[in-house]
């Protein structure tokens, strides 16, 4: 195991609202992080100050050993929760798209992919369902071959199925050797399958650590964890 | 597969792994599936997987050939001892719930007689 990211008292504040207060955190290999928190709670602040598209104001961030920049960039493979893909682009251009943009983008994984995603390669993106959507954008982010992965939850307002399909697909695409970063608030669908769990509210980490020893110091799951902490959120 | 809140879900997964091996299900000398297709067909994290067949082998229930997988054990005994401890398991929980009832060991086994006898 090394560690892939390291924060250090990290301070992140828009205009006049502070977003990010004193975070510190490790990010190991061969492990699957969980960042849990409402709305607003800096979930995403975190994950594009990581992925180079925002700044912070004081603290370090360490992505193996180098500070977010194009370096980085080239091996954090970061899926936000916009539509960043071009509705006029068939499914098997965006795949293209990707692959011109992204060097590590694996084109073999991404066919493959996307039949397990059930989805057609001559459709247009701007005609794909909500649900088909997010398939495509999980798929164009997972096959990059990166060291680090951060999906922006990618399982909010999504049909059972695709929510299914999304989490086999996390768990078979899995990279022992890298770091997986997934934000959400639906705690009790990613429980199974996170190794380690960050709760922030208010721009502040609050509870962090391994997922079963929360759950058996506490005796509950995840999800009354959750909101135990958030009670007064 | 449904995880309870109780109980660590690598243990869980043993758990059902085991009856399985017992029952028959999971065959002796069996391959198992691959730590992935495990954690895909379950939808946990690949680490509890992982985790479990290390137990499993630490107990003797499973084996990995080098590259190959992982084997159920082809020895009788072991799992006729694992069928053993499973029932004690089960036992145990049963014994303590009716003693708590305030049943005698005697009463439990006659409760035990009269109620196969109903439910046949």
């Amino acid at each position: 195991m090394n560690t892939m990211i390291k924060i250090v008292d990290l301070h992140k504040s828009y205009m006049t609202k502070k977003a990010l207060r004193n975070v510190n955190l490790e990010f190991q290999s061969g492990k699957i992080y969980g960042l849990l928190g409402p709305n607003g709670s800096g979930k995403t602040t975190l994950m594009k100050v990581i992925a180079d598209l925002h700044q912070q104001n004081e603290g370090e961030i360490l992505i193996c050993g180098e500070k977010p920049s194009h370096k980085t960039r080239a091996f954090v493979a970061f899926m936000p929760t916009e539509n960043f893909i071009y509705g006029w682009m068939k499914v098997k251009e965006a795949l293209q798209f990707y692959k011109d943009m992204y060097q590590d983008f694996d084109m073999e994984r991404a066919e493959e992919l996307i039949q397990f995603m059930e989805l057609d390669k001559n459709q247009k993106v701007a005609s794909l369902s909500t649900g088909q959507k997010a398939r495509l954008k999980i798929t164009l982010t997972i096959c990059r071959r990166a060291k680090i992965y951060m999906l922006d939850e990618p399982l909010n307002g999504l049909d059972p199925i695709s929510r299914t399909k999304i989490k086999e697909c996390i768990i078979d695409q899995f990279d022992s050797e890298g770091v997986m970063i997934i934000s959400t608030h639906l705690v009790n669908e990613v429980e199974q399958i996170l190794d380690e769990v960050i709760f922030i509210g208010g721009g502040e980490i609050i509870i962090s650590g391994e997922t079963e020893t929360l759950r058996a110091e506490r005796g509950k799951g995840l999800e009354d964890i959750y909101r135990e902490v958030f009670a007064n959120a | 597969m449904d995880f309870s809140n109780e109980t660590p879900i690598y243990l869980q997964i043993m758990n059902r792994l085991k009856s399985d091996i017992v029952t028959g299900k999971i065959k002796m000398g069996e391959k198992l599936m691959s730590t992935r297709e495990l954690a895909v067909s379950l939808r946990v994290n690949p680490n509890t997987v992982q985790r479990v067949f290390k137990e499993l082998e630490n107990e003797g229930i499973c084996f990995t050939k080098r590259g190959m997988g992982t084997y159920v054990t082809e020895d009788e005994a072991t799992i006729a001892l694992l069928k053993e401890q499973l029932a004690n398991d089960l036992m145990m929980v049963f014994i303590d719930g009716m003693k708590k009832l305030n049943y005698s060991l005697v009463e439990i086994i006659e409760k035990v007689r009269s109620y196969g006898e109903v439910n046949k």
